[in-house]
């Protein structure tokens, strides 16, 4: 029986099987890294806001400490945004008829509050706690980036779970060795920060590896 | 809840016809249950077993089929729907595609509000709990409740309030539901149309001038059982101001035999106050003081007190019993088991007539004079009951119910006396309601004043009486005749569309208010939030006819507790009692009463025929007297004894049902494990007629039918309306506690009615589940709960070994005790709330898809111990009763785990098998592996996302799950998080008893102990050395880190010999 295709076309058929293949592989590489890209994980992006609150000025040039405003960071879940009252301790007498601070004024005025922009947003499967990363000595910087440098804070990290289990599994690198350079953005890991981060772990009883993965740990 | 069921109604128009029609032709299941061959099988057995339905215990083979299969044979799996294979999979692949892309979405934006000005005290995120109390009958429980940033969100007990002593029951627990129902009445209505607060007020100021004029002739009120002094007092000031006026009291389900049988004994009203920790042998007389009434909560932790065991080791030289080793001892005759009954160590089942005569028999027993007239076995009980009960002179008590007479109440009082339990076991104070009167007098007389046209203006104070009132009073006609009636309740019910006027009630938690506890105790009701609607509180109603209307409900509470405690520095003592949530040294201090009544005094009995049939009315254990009918917790509560849900029943006994040949069958349909086809039966009793199913229920007496109230509701809201029947149809005056018809009143339709029935769910096949013993076995041989074990070495491990998973820190637990489980549900509420689980409706309970995290089975005991036969039949008739709670056992070598194909449930480092919401596709392979079924998948979407009410109910802590979703108790991994996180902060471990879980929490009687099994020290670690701990099922080697206390009767041995 005569061949009906000739033996040229199998480099087409070759060709089809190897491109779709390919074409299926980089289908499935193009979206794990749609997925992890920063238009999905609105990493570095800044967000409008009703007021245009600059951290890079009152962290930065003005040195307001973190606490000031993110009052209960330290002992909740959350590290709180500041009521307008806060705004007003010191913007009833600084720049005090500024037109950029009028929402703030008239959210004072009339008690309507003011509504920001989320920036670092979790799932809402995921209960992360701030107060227990800033007691072990977890920084603010090491999670927000260099807010004293944002003139609108934009999340410097992707936020992915993966990106929670590197340090989960790894938290000696994170641990900074005086508890009050938790709040310091300018703070760079020593050079012996493997061996200080080994000997915090133990001092500051962290729990092991196994413990600090439970699926419970962040999902309930 | 409205949405919460609505939702899936609306899609599967086909289910819901299903539901309508339930003809026996289209049902393959097993015949109908035959009671003669239960009874010959019965006697067939010669050892000792465990039973939970009758069906099981017929051992029908086509019911066990059913029960192993999870789809039952040609059933429609998952929907009862028109669409057929190939319809549904090409859906499926069309939504796979667009479930895929949506994926690919981000985030959408949110917004972050904060406050303008914070409170003081509050920091973000951390919930903050508030004393207050509930109001219920003539009780408050006082309450911490929850709030996070201003909504309440869990209510639990306040360890300092007198009834409530860090306990609560499911009504207080499901209290917050009430709370968010989206069908409350939610502003002033004049005949239906909507009318503000202040033309209200105008009209009642109007009214109030011209009763100033006629001295109040015709103004009258109308309130159910007062026990707030503030409202007490605006009353009487009523009074005063128009002295014409009359204050008329009704409360449909407590009866006035607790009352009358005061007066009948001492001359005047008292409050009873019992301490059963102080009582060696206590007889019940119909009493329920375990699970219901005032102060029930403290009695369960009190009488479960004395009866938690320490281990044992046999000493041969010793013959009597260690002091920790005794336990009180519980007698009970009931007509129909109550929560009370079932756990008792003796229960005969009596007839309601019959306990009358059966109290005149003890205390002619006990030489008080008088005779009873009871049947020879009933005698020879109560021979050894009283000799038991003099065998521990002033350590007695003897308890009766609430629904029984006046005269059993007195011979009560008598026994009690003579028994010298006075002053140790019982102690008498004034009366805990502002105005004791006998309630059914008091509406009698407002309904015939009503009748004669002399009420002109009639103020109803939350209660529903067009609903409640004994039919021969015909309160509706009644009504239409009142000129002027306003209506001051929650909902806008069967009453308030018969009303003038419509004031929308406040919930407790939205307003200012005070109440006794049992014991006198006065509490401040402080509210948590800002009413939702425009509703008002009783208080301010009535302010609207003193002469300061307008007057706030905080500004009335604050005023009488100050004129009450001139206190130097009034301002302190206030926040001191808002902060404490009681006010110390305000129980009523024992007074003595002198007995003016001896038995013989009373009049001669009426004789009852034992061929009537007794028909009793009793509220309903989950809603009550049908004031809790809205609320979809407490009707997808399975009932304790009967475990039905959504639906009330006419209870007969088996005896009874062979009589009439009643029958239940079960249905084999799209996997609806819960569907029970009950027979339809109609009622006739004094002129009214109800149609009615039948229930049979083991342990109650012969020849008794009970009617449950609360049901049968016309105007309740979405969840409320047209569920059972209405008993008060058949209910009246002379009547209303117990009515005898002879045997013709009741008749079968023919028909069969579908009920919801859990107790046909996950059903253990008679395994080695339940264990307990006498506490004379236990003496003999303190390891019986270990003696059919059979466990593998534990090398034969799922995992890799104990290097996985060495548990070097914390290791969770739980033990229950079943000793100390009497069923009352307070738990499975408590979980609920907690948890966020959703009510799924009785459609999808009769399909077994209850999302209870916590179930309570229920046990009968089928046992001859003399192997005489005849005693099976005792088995069937009046069983052995046991209760036991089932959440997730929390297995070391968990099955679930293994065959998860997603990883969703994991083992955690601790221990408990984590369950991760966001990996679980629905596979369902882990709860087919569970061999506890503790795991509960959402079928559908049982959550109601849309109601905005409900979203201000959630616990923000605990994930809202979807559907599709598998989800199980998780131990409150929550509370866990949050106390680890807590005490890491501190560079501590966590101290025992830093966490607790919410049923746990919520025991009356801490049945339910958590904790750390690494700390030798813990509460639960001692509870687990102890012999009587046992595991389920251990020969499946998945080693439950949840471990029950086997239970340990103690019957008296004169009595088991007879």
């Amino acid at each position: 029986m005569a061949q009906i295709f000739h033996r040229s076309t199998n480099f087409i058929s070759r060709f089809s099987v190897f491109s779709a293949l390919f074409l299926i592989g980089f289908g499935v590489l193009a979206a794990i890294g749609v997925a992890r890209s920063p238009y999905m994980t609105r990493q570095n992006i800044t967000r409008e806001q009703p007021v245009q609150f600059s951290h890079k000025h009152h962290v930065g040039d003005d040195g307001i400490d973190c606490r000031y405003c993110h009052a209960s960071v330290e002992t909740s879940a959350v590290a709180g945004i500041p009521p307008t009252k806060t705004c007003m301790n010191c913007h009833s007498v600084l720049f005090s008829d500024a037109d950029y601070l009028e929402p703030i004024r008239e959210s004072y005025r009339t008690g309507k509050p003011i509504e920001w922009v989320k920036v670092h947003r979790l799932a809402d499967f995921v209960y992360f706690n701030h107060s227990i990363h800033v007691n072990k000595g977890v920084g603010c910087s090491t999670c927000h980036g260099q807010i004293d440098q944002m003139p609108l804070v934009f999340q410097a990290n992707t936020l992915l779970m993966e990106w929670c289990l590197d340090c989960h599994r790894n938290p000696e690198a994170a641990l900074r060795e005086n508890l009050e350079d938790v709040f310091n953005m300018n703070w760079k890991p020593p050079d012996n920060q493997e061996e200080i981060g080994k000997r915090l772990a133990q001092e500051r009883h962290l729990r092991t590896t196994a413990e600090l993965t439970n699926c419970s740990t962040c999902h309930r | 809840m409205r949405g919460q069921t609505q939702e899936e109604q609306d899609k599967k128009p086909v289910a819901r016809q299903h539901a309508e029609e339930p003809s026996a032709e289209s049902c393959a299941g097993p015949p109908p249950l035959d009671l003669a061959a239960v009874r010959a099988r019965l006697q067939s057995k010669t050892s000792t077993q465990y039973w939970r339905t009758l069906e099981e215990l017929a051992g029908d083979p086509a019911f066990e089929e059913l029960l192993h299969r999870e789809f039952p044979r040609q059933a429609p799996s998952e929907w009862d729907d028109s669409v057929d294979r190939r319809d549904f999979l090409k859906l499926m692949a069309a939504s796979l595609a667009f479930a895929g892309l949506s994926g690919c979405g981000r985030m959408p934006e949110q917004h972050i509000v904060p406050y303008v000005k914070q409170p003081d005290g509050l920091t973000l995120g951390k919930p903050q709990f508030y004393a207050t109390a509930v109001p219920f009958g003539a009780d408050a429980i006082g309450l911490l409740v929850e709030s996070h940033e201003g909504r309440p969100t869990k209510v639990e007990g306040n360890p300092d309030h007198p009834s409530s002593l860090g306990a609560t029951d499911a009504f207080a627990q499901a209290s917050i539901l009430n709370l968010y129902d989206p069908d409350r009445a939610q502003t002033v209505t004049k005949i239906g149309e909507i009318q503000t607060w202040s033309e209200f007020l105008d009209a009642a100021q109007s009214l109030a001038a011209v009763f100033r004029a006629t001295q109040g002739e015709g103004l009258r009120f109308l309130t159910g059982i007062v026990n707030s002094p503030s409202l007490a007092a605006q009353i009487q000031t009523i009074l005063t101001l128009y002295p014409k006026a009359k204050w008329h009291q009704w409360e449909p389900a407590l009866g006035d035999g607790a009352r009358e049988g005061a007066k009948l004994a001492f001359g005047t009203y008292v409050n009873t106050v019992y301490r059963p920790e102080n009582a060696e042998v206590i007889l019940s007389l119909d009493s329920d003081f375990l699970a219901s009434g005032p102060g029930h909560v403290r009695y369960m932790r009190e009488f479960y007190g004395r009866r938690k065991l320490p281990s044992w080791k046999i000493n041969p030289l010793a013959d009597q019993l260690p002091p920790e080793m005794r336990m009180n001892r519980l007698y009970v005759v009931e007509p129909t088991p109550s929560v009370t009954g079932a756990t008792a160590d003796h229960h005969l089942p009596l007839r309601s007539a019959e306990i009358a005569q059966f109290a005149r028999a003890l205390a002619a027993k006990l030489g008080l004079g008088g005779s009873g007239k009871v049947s020879p076995a009933a005698e020879k009980w109560l021979d050894v009951v009283v000799q038991d009960l003099r065998k521990y002179p002033k350590r007695t008590l003897v308890v009766a119910g609430e629904q029984q007479s006046a005269e059993v109440h007195a011979l009560a009082h008598a026994v009690n006396a003579a028994l010298g339990n006075v002053g140790t076991t019982l102690y008498y104070t004034e009366p805990v309601e502002a105005q004791p009167v006998n309630h059914l007098e008091s509406f009698r007389q407002l309904c015939a004043d009503m009748a004669a046209g002399k009420v002109d203006t009639l103020v109803i104070l939350g209660v529903n009486p067009v609903y409640t009132a004994p039919h021969d009073f015909d309160f509706t006609a009644k009504l239409k005749k009142v000129a002027n009636t306003i209506h001051v309740s929650s909902h806008f019910d069967e009453t308030s569309q018969y009303c003038l006027w419509h004031v929308a009630e406040s919930h407790y938690l939205e307003t200012w208010g005070d109440a006794r506890a049992f014991d006198g105790t006065v509490s401040v009701v402080q509210p948590l939030i800002a009413p939702l609607y425009l509703t008002h509180s009783a208080r301010e109603v009535l302010a609207a006819f003193t002469d300061k209307p307008g007057v706030s409900d905080y500004d009335v509470v604050r005023d009488r507790l100050k004129a009450a405690n001139p206190a130097a520095d009034f301002d302190k003592f206030w926040r001191k009692t808002l902060n404490d949530g009681v006010i110390s040294g305000t129980a009523f201090a024992p007074f003595s009463v002198s007995l003016k009544f001896t038995p013989a005094s009373l009049p001669p009995a009426k004789e009852s025929s034992p061929d009537e049939l007794e028909f009793l009315f009793r509220p309903d254990p989950c809603i009550y007297d049908g004031r809790f009918a809205n609320n979809g917790w407490l009707q997808e509560l399975p009932k304790p004894v009967t475990k039905l849900t959504w639906d009330n029943a006419a209870l007969v006994s088996p005896k009874t049902a062979e009589k009439l040949s009643l029958t239940h069958s079960i249905p084999s349909r799209g996997g609806e494990h819960g569907q029970v086809l009950a027979n339809v039966v109609d009622i006739a009793l004094s002129g009214s007629k109800v149609t009615a199913a039948a229930w049979i229920l083991p342990g109650q007496a012969e020849g008794v039918v009970v009617l449950p109230l609360g049901y049968g509701r016309t105007k309740a809201g979405y969840t409320g309306t047209n569920k059972g029947f209405n008993a008060y149809v058949v209910r009246t005056s002379s009547a209303l506690w117990s009515a005898s018809a002879p045997a013709s009143a009741i008749t079968k339709t023919g028909d069969d009615y579908p009920l919801a029935c859990t107790q046909y769910h996950f059903n253990m096949e008679g395994r080695h589940i339940l264990v307990d013993a006498t506490l004379e076995d236990y003496r003999k041989n303190p390891n019986f709960a270990h003696e059919h074990e059979e466990a593998p070495p534990k090398e034969l491990s799922l995992y890799k070994g104990e290097a996985e998973f060495p548990y070097a820190r914390d290791k969770w637990a739980m033990a229950i005790d079943l000793n100390s489980c009497n069923g009352c549900n307070a738990c499975v509420i408590a979980c609920q709330a907690e948890n966020n689980i959703p009510v799924v409706g009785k459609e999808q309970v009769r399909r077994g898809r209850e999302m209870h995290w916590i179930r309570i089975d229920r046990y009968y005991k089928a046992q001859s111990p003399t192997n005489d036969p005849s005693s099976y039949n005792q088995s069937l008739d009046n069983p052995e009763t046991f209760f036991q709670p089932v959440p997730c056992q929390q297995c070391e070598n968990a099955p679930c785990e293994q065959v998860c194909p997603v990883g969703a449930t994991v083992h955690s480092a601790e221990g408990l098998n984590d369950m991760t919401y966001n990996r679980c596709i629905g596979t369902r392979y882990c709860s087919n592996n569970c061999p506890y079924k503790v795991r509960r998948f959402n079928f559908l979407r049982f959550q109601d996302w849309e109601t905005p009410q409900f979203k201000l109910m959630r616990n923000p802590e605990v994930t809202v799950r979807s559907r599709g979703v598998m989800e199980k108790c998780t131990y409150c991994v929550q509370r866990i998080n949050i106390a680890r996180i807590e005490s890491e902060k501190k560079n501590e471990p966590i101290a025992d008893g830093a966490i607790v879980t919410a049923c746990e929490q919520a025991c009356p009687s801490q049945a339910i102990v958590f904790g750390n099994a690494n700390d030798p020290n813990s509460r639960v670690a001692k509870l687990r050395a102890q012999q009587r701990n046992y595991s389920i099922m251990p020969e499946l080697n998945t080693r439950p880190r949840t471990t029950y206390l086997a239970a340990v009767r103690n019957p008296n041995p004169e009595l088991e010999k007879a």
